[in-house]
C-alpha cells in the first residue's frame, strides 16, 4: 500500500501532508505529556520494530505469502498517538532509505497507514476488548479484527485517493496525468488484495502477537489498556456486554436495507441488468460472462430470503441474523480451537 | 509494497526467505555507506543542496504536464546516476522492481483508458489507445525518476548528514533524533531477528508446516516487541545517566563550497525549464 511517487498529483500529496500535520502535532503533544523524555528511545525503538515487521514473509492459507504492516500492533501496545508517530517514522525511513513509498507521497502514506490505520485499529480493539481481562481470548479476537479492519480502511482510503486522480488531473487531450483509473476500477482492484491476502496477513500477525504477549509479556498489553479488569475471569456476559450491544444494534439496523430503493450498487444479477431496478444501468442484454457464471453458485439464502418464510421483510431480518450468527459462530469456534491448542502446547 | 503477495517457487521456506530479506536490507545500507564516501560528482555536494535539489527535481517530474519534460528529466536522472559512479548493476534491480510494480498498475491503462486507437493486438482484438499509452508512460517514468533520484541522494550521502540537513530546514530536533535512533535500532533489530530465524533454521529439517511458520512469525514478533521495550528502557537510563535532559546538540556545521555554487543554478535551471514548459503548453 506504500504509494510511490507519480501516482498522486503534487496537489493531492500536499493536501494529505497538510491533513496529517495536525495529527502529528497532537500526537507529539500527547506523547510529551504522558511519556516525557522517555518517549525518544521508546518511539525510536518502536519505529524500528514496525520497520522490521514489514520484512517478515508470512505463509498464508491458499499458497501465497504476504506481509503485515504492524500498525495494529503498534496501536494496541502504544495507543493511537504513539503509534502514529512510530509508524510515520518507520514510513519516512522506508521511503527515504529503501525507496518503499515515494518522497512526495510521504504525507499520503503516513495519513493512510500511520494515522487512519492507527485510529481504526485503536477504536476497533478498544471497542471489542472493552474492560475484558488482559488475558481474555476476546482481546485476541479484538486484535484480529483491529488488524483486518485497519488495513482495509487504509487501503480503501488509498484507493479513493487513486480513484479521484483521473477526475481531477488530465492534460488537454484528456490523458490522466497520475493514477489512470477511476473509482470504479481503483476501489475493487485495491480491495480485492486487501480484503483477502493483506488483510489476512495483518489479522494473523496482530492476533498472534497479542496471544503471544498474553502468555509471555502481559505487561505490554497493560500499557494502553487502563480500564482492563485485573481479575482472571475470562469471558462471561459482563465482559462482553459491549460486543453484544454492537451486534444487537447491527441486527436492529438491518431493516434499513429494506428502505433503500433498488439493489445495492454493483450487486446486480443478470436479470436486474436487463429489466432495471431503479439504480441499475439498464442494458439491452446481460453480459454473456455474467449470465454464464450466474448459475454456478446459488447461495443457501438467496437474496437474503429464506425459502420457507412467506413475508419478505421478515425473511430479510432473519437472514441477517443467520449471517451475523454465522460470523459470531466462526469467531467463537476459532477462539475455542486456539484455546485448546494453547492448552495442548503448554502441556507438552 | 504493503501487503503484496508472491506465488514463489520457494514457498514454504519462509524462514530462509525472511533471513534473506533481512540480510538484503543490511547489505544495502552497507553499500550506501561505502558509496557515500567514494568520489563522484554528487558525493562532493553539500547534503542540504542535494536534499533540496532531489525534492525539487522530484516535484518537477511530478508536476510535468508533457511527456517530453518527463523524458528529459529521466535522462537527467540517468546522467546524475552515472556521474555519481553508481553502477548499472546496482540500479537495474531498482528499476526493474519499480517497472514491474508500476507496469502491473500502468499497463492495463493502455487498453482501459479511452482515446484515439493507436494499434490493435491481433487475436485478442484489444485496442491500445494513445491516451492510455501516454498515461502509462507518465506513471512508469515518474515513479522511476523519483525512486532513482531518492536512491542517488541516499547512496551518495551519509545518513547522519541527511539528518543534519533536515535539521537546517527547520525540522524539530526531536524528530531528527528519533529518526537517527530509529535508523540505528533497525540494524540492531535486523540482527536480532535474523539471529532468531537462523537459530530456528539450524534446528529444522525439511519444510516448516504453514501453521507452524505463522506461529513462529507471531512469536518472533512478540519476542522482538518485548526486547524493544527492554531496550528502550535501558537506553533511556543510559541517556539519563549521561545527562540527557531532552536537549540535543549536533556538532560541526556544513559550509557551501565551489561545487555547491555551481550546482544551485544548474538545479534551478532544470526545474525552471520544466515548470516553464507546463506554463507554455497549458
Amino acid at each position: 500500500m506504500h504509494i510511490p511517487d507519480g501516482y498522486l498529483s503534487p496537489a493531492t500529496c500536499a493536501t494529505l501532508f497538510a491533513a496529517a500535520t495536525p495529527f502529528w502535532y497532537v500526537a507529539g503533544q500527547r506523547i510529551k505529556k504522558t511519556l516525557n523524555m522517555r518517549m525518544v528511545p521508546l518511539l525510536s525503538v518502536f519505529a524500528a520494530f514496525s520497520f522490521i515487521i514489514m520484512m517478515f514473509n508470512l505463509p498464508l492459507p491458499g499458497g501465497t505469502t504476504g506481509h503485515a504492516t504492524g500498525v495494529a500492533i503498534a496501536a494496541i501496545v502504544l495507543g493511537p498517538w504513539g503509534s502514529m508517530i512510530a509508524v510515520s517514522v518507520a514510513l519516512v525511513i522506508q521511503a527515504v532509505f529503501f525507496g518503499d513509498g515515494g518522497i512526495l507521497a510521504i504525507g499520503a502514506n503516513c495519513f493512510n497507514m500511520a494515522i487512519v490505520g492507527s485510529l481504526v485499529a485503536h477504536w476497533v480493539y478498544q471497542g471489542i476488548a472493552g474492560k475484558s481481562p488482559l488475558i481474555a481470548s476476546r482481546r485476541v479476537i479484538a486484535a484480529a479484527l483491529a488488524g483486518y479492519l485497519s488495513i482495509n480502511v487504509a487501503a480503501f482510503i488509498t484507493a479513493v485517493e487513486f480513484g479521484i486522480q483521473p477526475l481531477l488531473f488530465t492534460d488537454a487531450a484528456g490523458t490522466p496525468l497520475y493514477a489512470p483509473y477511476g473509482l470504479n476500477i481503483a476501489i475493487p482492484a485495491m480491495m480485492a488484495g486487501h480484503l483477502t491476502i493483506a488483510g489476512l496477513a495483518e489479522l494473523i500477525v496482530t492476533a498472534g502477537v497479542v496471544a503471544y504477549l498474553q502468555r509471555n509479556d502481559v505487561a505490554l498489553l497493560a500499557f494502553n489498556a487502563p480500564v482492563a479488569t485485573s481479575t482472571s475471569n475470562v469471558g462471561g456476559w459482563n465482559g462482553s456486554r459491549r460486543l453484544w450491544l454492537i451486534i444487537a444494534a447491527l441486527m436492529v439496523l438491518t431493516p434499513l436495507g429494506l428502505l433503500a430503493a433498488g439493489t445495492a450498487w454493483g450487486e446486480w444479477s443478470a436479470t436486474d441488468l436487463v429489466s432495471g431496478t431503479g439504480t441499475t444501468p439498464t442494458l439491452a442484454q446481460a453480459p454473456t460472462g455474467l449470465a454464464r457464471l450466474a448459475d454456478i453458485w446459488s447461495a443457501p439464502l438467496a437474496d437474503y430470503n429464506l425459502p420457507f418464510v412467506a413475508n419478505e421483510q421478515f425473511g430479510y431480518i432473519l437472514s441477517a441474523m443467520v449471517g451475523i450468527g454465522t460470523i459470531i459462530l466462526v469467531f467463537v469456534l476459532v477462539g475455542i480451537i486456539s484455546e485448546r491448542l494453547r492448552k495442548r502446547n503448554s502441556a507438552t | 509494497m504493503g501487503g503484496e503477495a508472491h506465488h514463489g517457487k520457494k514457498r514454504g521456506n519462509f524462514v530462509q526467505r525472511t533471513i534473506d530479506a533481512l540480510a538484503e536490507a543490511m547489505e544495502r545500507s552497507l553499500y550506501a555507506e561505502q558509496l557515500a564516501s567514494s568520489r563522484g560528482i554528487l558525493q562532493n555536494l553539500d547534503p542540504r543542496i542535494k536534499l533540496i535539489g532531489t525534492l525539487l527535481l522530484i516535484a518537477t517530474a511530478a508536476s510535468a504536464h508533457t511527456i517530453t519534460v518527463v523524458i528529459a528529466l529521466a535522462v537527467v536522472t540517468f546522467g546524475l546516476a552515472l556521474l555519481s559512479r553508481i553502477s548499472l548493476r546496482t540500479l537495474s534491480p531498482i528499476w526493474i522492481g519499480m517497472f514491474v510494480f508500476s507496469g502491473m498498475i500502468g499497463l492495463p491503462a493502455l487498453f482501459l483508458v479511452p482515446g484515439p486507437i493507436l494499434a490493435t493486438i491481433p487475436w485478442l482484438g484489444w485496442h491500445i489507445s494513445a491516451t492510455g499509452l501516454r498515461s502509462a508512460a507518465f506513471l512508469i517514468l515518474r515513479s522511476e525518476i523519483s525512486i532513482t533520484l531518492s536512491f542517488i541522494m541516499i547512496t551518495t550521502t551519509l545518513w547522519t548528514h541527511v539528518l543534519k540537513s533536515l535539521r537546517s530546514f527547520g525540522i524539530p530536533t526531536l524528530i531528527v533524533v528519533i529518526l537517527s535512533m530509529t535508523y540505528r535500532y533497525i540494524f540492531l533489530m535486523l540482527q536480532s531477528a535474523s539471529d532468531m530465524f537462523e537459530a530456528r533454521q539450524s534446528r529444522v529439517i525439511g519444510k516448516l508446516p504453514d501453521n507452524e511458520a505463522r506461529r513462529l512469525a507471531a512469536a518472533t514478533v512478540g519476542v522482538l516487541l518485548s526486547k524493544s521495550f527492554q531496550l528502550s528502557n535501558d537506553v533511556f537510563m543510559a541517556m539519563q545517566s549521561r545527562g540527557f535532559r531532552g536537549e540535543v546538540y549536533i556538532l560541526d556545521e556544513f559550509t557551501l563550497r565551489r561545487n555547491d555554487y555551481i550546482a544551485i543554478p544548474v538545479i534551478l535551471l532544470i526545474c525552471g525549464v520544466g515548470f516553464w514548459f507546463n506554463y507554455i503548453t497549458a
